[in-house]
């Protein structure tokens, strides 16, 4: 069973190439361009992993985050933000809020594989 | 080398499949990168098979198709309506030319060719058009083919960046000119915010360092201002219009480089610079800074490393698996791991959710100390982590040694405070002695210190002859062990009675199993329709969708195999006469588009296929004209509308007023419903006119095994399918003569027909004072069944009969009862068609 990720991000660009990287590691891919898509496409699947932006129209990465939390079935699924050097602070806000991990930008295609690896074992 | 090939052209068949499937997606979405990828994917692996087999055919013209998609992907030349069109031509002509070996009927040569010569003139013109832009800049252009060969890959992604940063920059444009309007305005404040943080953030990511750089600065003032440290004035907003301006100019791919560019770029960033320098709040971090950060070198000398872990006990809330850390530690070289359960715990008051394990390891390893630190990135707030490593001084030599080293640790408890250093020294000296007469056994062990892990094999390809021997055999394994039940029942020996009553159980599990390696998901068979549906509707001028549901659900290869033609035919059917044309389904209110739902449900021991469709529904005035003229039924029968659609399966019936190259002639709805019955299935109409029809198939999920209803008639066995049969209810000799000679049966006032099997069979002996009747539905029509003696229900495997029987109508097989005796399995549909035609001949 491929394992599914769910990647949110408001740029396509992004978007594209978190989902062609994942994709030819031979994940499946659900892609999402912000917080509120993001809770729609996660109700009624399984989800092994999410990776979101941050800053992102109609609901921000660290909102999905606590409210993906909130919900008891998804206590336990690895969440990875995506953060630039310059967000230290959001780091933080966002590991409290309830993330596992991070991937700075700007990241290769390999570190993506690395982390998403480490998290998801 | 004969399994190879086969397994070759089953392979090879698939891909073909799975390539006709991903050209029809890319039909749909023609500038999906991911699809085309998976094309020129399919078509590489298409010709390095066929390659290795010598179907040169095959290969080199798939290596041409290739050779279109490479440049398609590369974004060499556009992808168009021809290009797509000659692809799924070209799947046609890769498999018959698969079938055909490298030999090339005639019936393709024309097309093969127009195609070939399509493609190569593409490849042709693509070189002109190279070659006349290298002449052209001569020097320049070759650096940057041999730039763009290196990673023509991210020059994809690098090209749908600059399409978004465009979008980005016209919105950035409209939003500072709001802005300049309304100054205060934080939403627009934060979406400027967020356009600029997407383009520095995306611009990084696909090479663009100088607009990434750039826009760094521009960041961080909107940040400011976001932050209500900065108000809006007139000189940002010029200076930001100007920016955007300067970084349209940077994403054209000759826009960098010129000094005239630079220096406009430096004077933005300066003035930037000015306001942020102004404000103080100049973040010392500079990009150059960060990248000072060194890696570390890879040929670092063997250490030994001491770790403790002691996670916080909620430390799995933000889906930290820990497990996986340890791996990727266990990764980095030889290790002894231990896991330590907090002892204090009461097991009646354990939370699930919570950790309290913590662990130990002991790792040799050629990494330093950061990168083990790297690995717990993001757990270094949420655990006590502590790592030792050992000096030089203390080095184990070898690997045997390591791992007698951690077996000391074995009996020890966890404690933070171990020096490793001095655990090492206390294990060296303490061993100098012991280690030379170590018991053989504790050597050998040490050999494999680490448990190997065997790749696992998803699956293999076994040729479907196989499979059937395997079903055959298993058969006739239930068949014995039937007879060794009756056997040790006779005996009573409860020794024997127990060996056979585990013999059956493992029977049956293997039976079971057997059975299910035969399965394989319909989804096979109906995304082959996707294909059929559109060169349909467009051969008909129609336009149709396709939806498929349940297309995981398994069935038998056997019966997934049969079930192709049947449901082309349903589907040509509901094209052609049951989907209106556009302009007609537009008159009715209609979607243009018409829906075709193919779906696939299991429900009990049966399968049921439907295919429905939104068109015009059966016309039950036509049929019934049509039936009369045929001299099917006459004016004056009356038929339930099931009777009424049942005749569209009468051969050589079709309502249609003109016969197209689809469908027509009447040939085809009486072929399906003749498979169908070989299926041992069912077929059932619905329909609604104007709101569409509903095909229904129920078919068993397999024909190997039947699951059956036993009965004897003057000591001879039959089976009925049970899937059929509804009840069994008494035949009383009252029934017989309120019935005036008739065979019917009144049952809770209906009253059903019946065959009585005795005198159909011409069976002798006489018959019991009270005889059974099994009521059987058959196609939506009940049917009785007199029998002497209802025995029970009985699984059993089915037997086709030899040659000389095969063709004997009402039964369709035999099979072998645990006694070894013979029991005939009936065809129940044959016999109730029998005995309406006898009917019709007698009145």
């Amino acid at each position: 069973m491929p394992r599914t990720i769910l990647t949110v991000d408001d740029s396509s660009s992004v978007r594209q190439m978190v989902g062609f990287t994942l994709r030819e590691a031979g994940y499946d891919v659900i892609e999402a361009n912000d917080g509120k898509d993001a809770l729609n496409k996660m109700t009624g699947k399984q989800i092994n992993l999410v990776i979101t932006d941050l800053n992102m129209p109609n609901m921000d990465g660290i909102e999905l985050i606590k409210s993906i939390r909130k919900n008891p079935i998804n206590k336990f699924i690895p969440i990875l933000m995506l953060t630039t050097e310059s967000q230290e602070s959001k780091k933080i806000e966002g590991k409290q809020a309830g993330a596992t991990g991070w991937i700075v930008k700007p990241f290769k295609q390999e570190q993506l594989l690395a982390v998403v690896k480490k998290v998801l074992g | 080398m004969e399994d190879d090939s086969k397994v070759f052209y089953e392979e090879t068949n698939e891909l073909i499949q799975a390539l006709e499937k991903q050209i029809l997606k890319l039909e749909k979405y023609p500038h999906d990168i991911v699809i085309i990828q998976e094309v020129f994917r399919l078509l590489h692996t298409i010709k390095g098979n066929a390659g290795m087999f010598g179907l040169t055919g095959v290969s080199d013209f798939a290596h041409l198709i290739e050779s279109i998609y490479n440049l398609i992907r590369n974004n060499q030349i556009i992808i168009n309506k021809q290009i797509i069109n000659n692809s799924i031509e070209s799947v046609d002509i890769l498999n018959v030319l698969l079938n055909n070996g490298n030999q090339v009927p005639d019936i393709i040569k024309f097309r093969l060719d127009k195609i070939k010569n399509e493609f190569e003139h593409l490849l042709i013109q693509y070189r002109i058009s190279k070659e006349k832009s290298t002449v052209a800049t001569k020097s320049e252009s070759i650096n940057k083919i041999s730039v763009k060969k290196e990673d023509s890959m991210s020059e994809i992604h690098k090209q749908a960046f600059i399409e978004e940063a465009t979008e980005l920059i016209s919105e950035l444009e409209k939003s500072l000119l709001e802005l300049e309007k309304d100054k205060t305005n934080k939403d627009l404040i934060s979406k400027i915010f967020r356009a600029m943080h997407t383009i520095k953030g995306s611009a990084a990511m696909f090479g663009f360092d100088d607009i990434s750089v750039f826009t760094h600065d521009i960041e961080s003032v909107y940040d400011l201002i976001r932050n209500s440290e900065l108000s809006v004035n007139k000189n940002i907003i010029d200076l930001t219009l100007l920016a955007v301006d300067q970084i349209s100019n940077m994403l054209k791919p000759d826009g960098n480089g010129t000094n005239e560019n630079e220096a406009v770029t430096k004077q933005i960033l300066s003035s930037f610079r000015d306001i942020l320098n102004n404000h103080k709040v100049l973040n010392a971090l500079s990009a150059d800074e960060i990248d000072a950060k060194k890696i570390s070198s890879s040929n670092f000398p063997k250490k030994i490393y001491h770790i403790f872990i002691e996670p916080n006990a909620d430390i799995m809330g933000n889906g930290t698996n820990l497990l996986s850390l340890i791996k990727e530690l266990r990764d980095f070289g030889e290790s002894y791991i231990k896991a330590c359960l907090d002892k204090s715990i009461n097991m009646e008051n354990i939370n699930s959710e919570k950790c309290y394990t913590k662990w130990q390891l002991i790792l040799k390893c050629d990494k330093d100390i950061d990168s083990i630190k790297d690995v717990f990135m993001f757990v270094e707030d949420d655990c006590k982590l502590v790592i030792k490593e050992n000096n030089d001084k203390t080095l184990l030599e070898n690997d045997e040694q390591f791992y007698l080293f951690c077996k000391t640790f074995e009996e020890k408890e966890f404690d933070f405070n171990y020096d490793i250093n001095k655990e090492i020294e206390y294990f060296l000296g303490g061993d100098l002695f012991g280690l030379g007469a170590l018991p053989k056994t504790i050597k050998n062990e040490v050999k494999t210190p680490k448990n190997t892990e065997i790749e696992k094999v998803s699956s293999i390809r076994v040729s479907s002859e196989k499979l059937d021997e395997l079903v055959n055999l298993v058969g006739e394994l239930v068949t014995v062990q039937a007879r060794l039940s009756s056997i040790a029942n006779n005996l009573s020996d409860p020794n024997l009675i127990a060996v056979s009553e585990e013999v059956e159980r493992i029977t049956w599990s293997l039976r079971d199993s057997a059975l299910n390696i035969r399965m394989l998901p319909i989804g096979t068979l109906f995304n082959k329709f996707n294909r059929l549906i559109r060169d349909l509707s467009k051969d008909l001028n129609k336009e149709v969708n396709l939806t498929i549901e349940g297309a995981e659900t398994e069935l038998d290869k056997t019966v997934i195999e049969k079930l192709n033609d049947p449901l082309i035919h349903i589907l040509r059917n509901s094209i052609d006469h049951g989907i209106e044309s556009p302009e007609q389904r537009l008159t009715l209110n209609k979607s243009e588009i018409g829906e075709i739902h193919l779906s696939a449900s299991q429900s009990g021991g049966e399968v049921l296929i439907k295919i429905s469709d939104d068109g015009a529904g059966l016309n039950k005035d036509a049929i019934k004209q049509k039936a009369i003229s045929q001299g099917l039924i006459t004016e004056g029968t009356e038929l339930s509308e099931n009777e009424l659609f049942g005749l569209i399966f009468q051969p050589g019936f079709s309502t249609a007023k003109k016969v197209t190259n689809v469908s027509g002639r009447g040939v085809g709805m009486d072929v399906v419903k003749k498979a169908i019955e070989l299926l041992r299935g069912s077929i059932e109409v619905t329909s609604k006119p104007n709101l569409g029809t509903t095909i229904t198939l129920k078919l068993p999920l397999t024909l190997a095994i039947i699951d059956g209803l036993l009965v004897d008639i003057n000591n001879s066995n039959f089976i009925l399918p049970l899937s059929s049969v509804e009840e069994c209810v008494e035949l009383v000799e009252k029934d017989i003569e309120n019935a005036h000679g008739r065979n019917f049966i009144n049952i809770r006032d209906e009253i059903i027909p019946y065959v009585n099997l005795r005198e159909r069979f011409y069976i002798e002996g006489t018959k019991p004072d009270i005889e059974q009747v099994v009521i059987a539905s058959v196609n939506n029509v009940k049917c009785g069944f007199v029998v002497d003696k209802v025995v029970g229900q009985h699984q059993t495997v089915l037997k086709t009969l030899g040659k000389v029987y095969k063709k004997v109508e009402g039964i369709s097989g035999a099979t072998i009862l645990g006694d070894g005796t013979v029991a005939l399995i009936l065809d129940i549909a044959k016999l109730v068609e029998q005995e309406i035609t006898i009917a019709k001949e007698t009145y």
